[in-house]
């Protein structure tokens, strides 16, 4: 992790959203992840869309596990709270702090080692949860920190930088939480910010669990020939289904596009997702459908992206528990402690 | 022939009852417990039960002690042999001149009884057979009226048992009529058939006064409601789950908001212990008051978390209802073996804060202030109770609450002073106490914000991999123990009626057993200092009553002397000073047990007891 400090040279002329902010208010620490990275160009997209929605940088809480992208956190938002948990347990934590305030805005960095090996559990569980979060796996197929072993994302028959072919099948995260209640589930390409920032934006105004899977290559120990995260291989099987425009409800919508090939999403908060169709057939909105589409298109060795799922409804862990709307770490004495009178009355029906 | 004397003693004896589980048997004992409590006379019973959900075998002992001595005795006076499985070993079980009570609906041959004792049969599954016709009450029904035969077996006021029943029932008057009805045959039965009332009686008396009768998972869980917890996280685990039962129970009563019936608090039931623990560490992260209630494979599992919650200084509670280890070891026995694992919980040089309740009412007011402990010095802090306690109801003084107190919520630093500049270092000991101060998230548009980890780093939090900081870190953190130290409850001593180098240090469960044992020994003319701790680090005082007596006999419910191993670590204490006293089975330790063991290492080391003066 780094201890450089980023020099705050600022210039009148940058741009500033509705807060006043410009984007190096929503910045972090220098990066010290490899030259070329697809991690960093994920957290360039969390530092726009923020700075797009006009997040206040407080009002949100980015917690990781441990890897490489579970050090991104401390590379963007650095006025926002950061957790930077143990490994594979991002979620728990995350749901822990979700429960205690339900006012923030929570986001999950994890990678492909942090949440489909060690931390499948918590990642299974988080989503069936309902946890309202956003919550980014950046996949590369490989573990960067400890020098290049396979991850369980890594496709069956892709070498390794060594030459080592991994014979074991792979784990698709989005096909995992499809099937475990997600009600956002987006995947993208680190390489394509078109695509990758109104997503995020998205997840960001979405109530409820919001999963997006960010194919990163790893320029130092998966980018060779033979691997399926490379960056040439992906934008080579690259089959998206959609282009997303995110659209909050004080803008205009201006653009026009052909009929037939819009689809317009009003989210829980009234912001609206416009989902230019790339495939006439796909329908965000079935659930079964998209994870048939899924499997589909990887029998035939192509990786489907864009928004595959949404549900607007705003079903969330909080309204599973029917917690009242003040969050609970603000809740004073006097609304915790039932005092001595009721104990009287307990001691009573004790004997 | 030899003829044994049939027992006879009045509010001084043991009831067992073998019974099979799921049966029904439990409420029926606990009726019976309570009737005699309404009747002034101290109870103590404990529930022995197994792994299991039905049919396997359950004994309910119940202690009788006129004198208020609630721990174990241990032997049986008095039998009620409910079930065909146990037979044989509950019969062998009887005190010589003891009594037996059976269901004589089938005929047994005399070879299965004993000539020293007094058996006393009535018919039980014959006469509900007779009354009733759905299976269910005629199994229900059956306990009802043993708890009846009892009742004039020991001369008790039958209008008591009719009180209680009636109480218990408020409300449902169709079950108080069926249940009296019950227990008025079995009444009637045991006057008419058997020699009433027998050599054990209970007489009414004042040894109750307004003690309260409830187990210590319960009193946990109202604890933390009382302490301010707003999230719980946890995972089924035996004997701790009802602590969360508990506080769901009375969350559901004292938190629902009257206005639009909406929760002031949130309870997750999590897909194990370690999900458990990092829900618990992310809400106490985020300014919640949180808990986990769990038990050793739980601790065991959740050693990671609490090394970063140690390390990240992130508050937590953690109430351990231990049990029997290692491993799946005894689930439903009761042990004080978690000791060290949670002491030195996670790699690296961790240390965490332990509270010891003795009994319910402590496990209210230790449990309510370990949310306090846990927020002043943001780390975790364990609540170690056992099965003994947790689960076992126990009379003990009536729960109380100070309306003047408020939450300890510790060092946060708040808007208003971040905005008028003040220094905010995480990780920066302002005051020499060894606690930094730390923000909430979400607390200042620009100011105090910062990033949790269990990376090494800085006193502003930054990543560093410098010895000179992490060696900061570390001192810093044990000045915040030696703080630790003045802050948790502080041990109790009792003094021996003469002078003693003798010394007896033991907590938790033990406790009832202990004062027993100390009388007995003050009886015998040996006399020894007892220390109760209550908190981990210990405090000065811990080592102070060890250094001022010659021996120390460290009375402890594990197999290895756990609270011994932290003395001589934490104490520098000589190990040749400190006597173990070690009780292991599975079973609450007895005050025999304990008198017994000191008693006869004293012998060893020559002590003439003081013969009591006679009285002139």
């Amino acid at each position: 992790m780094t201890y450089l400090v980023k020099p705050k040279l600022l210039w009148d002329v940058a741009p500033k959203n509705a807060l006043g902010y410009t984007k190096r208010d929503y910045e972090g620490a220098i990066s010290t992840l490899c030259a070329g990275c697809g991690h960093d160009s994920i957290s360039a997209a969390v530092v726009q869309a923020c700075f797009d929605l006009d997040i206040q940088p407080h009002r949100v809480a980015k917690l990781s596990g441990i890897g490489c992208s579970s050090k991104t956190p401390d590379y963007f938002l650095g006025n926002s709270h950061g957790f930077n948990t143990t490994h594979g347990r991002m979620p728990s934590v995350l749901t822990g702090a979700a429960l205690a305030n339900r006012d923030l805005i929570y986001l999950g960095i994890s990678g492909d080692g942090d949440s489909a090996s060690i931390g499948i559990g918590q990642f299974a569980h988080a989503m069936r949860h309902g946890v309202n979060m956003t919550y980014i796996v950046e996949n590369n197929g490989v573990y960067g920190l400890t020098k290049g072993q396979f991850s369980a994302t890594a496709d069956k028959g892709s070498k390794s930088k060594r030459g080592v072919v991994n014979n074991d099948s792979p784990i698709d995260l989005v096909a995992l939480a499809l099937q475990l209640g997600a009600s956002y589930v987006a995947r993208s390409f680190s390489g394509d910010k078109e695509q990758l920032i109104p997503l995020i934006k998205g997840a960001l105004r979405h109530h409820g669990p919001a999963f997006i899977d960010v194919l990163s290559p790893c320029v130092t120990f998966n980018n060779h020939a033979g691997s399926t995260k490379s960056y040439d291989y992906v934008r080579e099987h690259n089959d998206a289904v959609n282009r997303l425009d995110f659209i909050l409800p004080r803008d205009q919508i201006s653009a026009s596009y052909a009929p037939g090939s819009l689809r317009r999403v009003v989210q829980h908060d009234g912001s609206v997702l416009l989902l230019r169709k790339l495939d006439t057939d796909y329908d965000p909105s079935d659930r079964v459908g998209a994870m048939n589409h899924l499997q589909e298109r990887h029998a035939i060795g192509e990786i489907v992206t864009g928004l595959l799922y949404v549900d607007s409804s705003g079903e969330d862990l909080h309204r599973h528990l029917n917690t009242v709307e003040k969050p609970l770490n603000q809740l004073g004495d006097a609304y915790l402690c039932p005092g001595s009178m009721a104990l009287t009355a307990l001691n009573a029906s004790l004997r | 022939m030899k003829v044994t004397k049939p027992i006879q003693s009045s509010n001084d004896f043991v009831i067992k009852f073998a019974n099979v589980n799921g049966s029904g048997s439990a409420s029926a004992n606990e009726l019976f417990a309570r009737a005699i409590m309404r009747m002034g006379v101290p109870v103590a019973p404990r529930n022995i039960f197994p792994s299991n959900i039905q049919g396997m075998p359950t004994w309910y002992e119940m202690r009788v002690s006129g004198a208020g001595w609630l721990g174990r005795r241990g032997g049986c006076d008095l039998m009620v042999a409910m079930n065909p499985q146990t037979w044989d070993r509950d019969i062998a079980e009887i005190a010589a001149g003891g009594y037996l009570f059976y269901d004589s609906t089938k005929t047994l041959p005399h070879s299965r009884f004993r000539d020293d004792i007094t058996v006393l049969g009535i018919p039980l599954t014959e006469m509900c057979n007779r009354e009733y016709t759905d299976p269910r009450q005629r199994q229900l029904f059956k306990n009802i009226m043993y708890v009846g035969a009892l009742t004039a077996l020991l001369d008790m006021e039958l209008k008591a048992v009719e009180q209680l029943i009636a109480d218990q029932y408020r409300g449902k008057d169709k079950l108080i009529g069926a249940n009296v009805n019950a227990l008025k045959l079995g009444y009637d039965e045991a006057r008419k058939e058997l020699p009433c009332p027998i050599g054990l009686r209970v007489e009414r008396a004042d040894g109750v006064g307004d003690k309260i009768f409830v187990n210590g998972n319960a009193a946990c869980g109202l604890g933390a409601v009382y302490g301010g917890a707003t999230v719980a996280a946890w995972y089924p685990i035996t004997p701790s789950t009802s602590v969360i039962e508990a506080f769901t129970n009375y969350c559901r009563k004292y938190r629902t908001d009257p206005d639009n019936g909406m929760a002031r608090y949130a309870i997750l039931q999590a897909e194990d212990e370690l999900a458990s623990i990092g829900m618990v560490i992310g809400a106490s992260w985020n300014g919640a008051r949180a808990f986990t209630a769990t038990s050793g494979p739980g601790i065991s599992l959740m050693q990671e978390f609490f090394g970063l919650a140690y390390f990240a200084e992130v508050p937590a509670v953690i109430f351990n209802v231990q049990r029997g280890g290692p491993s799946t070891g005894m689930p439903t026995r009761t042990q004080q073996s978690d000791l060290i694992s949670c002491a030195y919980a996670s790699h690296g040089d961790t240390k965490h804060v332990m509270l010891f309740p003795e009994d319910p009412y402590e496990c209210f007011t230790l449990g309510a202030q370990a949310f306090d402990l846990a927020d002043r010095l943001q780390t975790p802090v364990f609540v170690l109770l056992d099965l003994d306690i947790g689960m076992n109801d126990c009379l003990c003084q009536p729960f109380d609450w100070d309306d003047q107190r408020r939450y300890d919520r510790g060092k946060v630093m708040t808007a208003e002073e971040l905005e008028a500049g003040k220094n905010f270092g995480r990780y920066l000991d302002v005051d020499g106490d060894g606690i930094p101060y730390r923000t909430i998230p979400g607390t200042h548009p620009t100011k105090g914000a910062f990033f949790s980890r269990g990376t090494t780093r800085n006193a502003y939090a930054k990543y560093s991999e410098a010895g000179v900081d992490y060696v900061y870190n570390m001192e810093r953190l044990r000045r915040k123990f030696e703080t630790a130290k003045k802050l948790v409850p502080a041990p109790i001593v009792r003094r021996a009626s003469h002078a003693s180098r003798y010394g007896v240090i033991y907590y938790g469960s033990t406790s009832p057993a202990m004062a027993e044992a100390f009388a007995l020994l003050e009886d015998q003319g040996v006399h020894v200092n007892t220390l109760r701790v209550r908190g981990f680090p210990f405090a000065d005082e811990v080592i102070e009553f060890i250094n001022e007596h010659d021996y120390v006999f460290v009375v402890e419910q594990n197999e290895s002397g756990q609270l011994r191993m932290l003395l001589i670590n934490e104490g520098e204490v000589d190990p040749k000073r400190l006597i173990r006293v070690l009780h292991y089975d599975g079973t609450p330790i007895t005050a025999a047990f304990i008198s017994g063991r000191i008693a006869d290492a004293l012998a060893e080391h020559k002590v003439t007891p003081i013969r009591k003066q006679v009285a002139s």
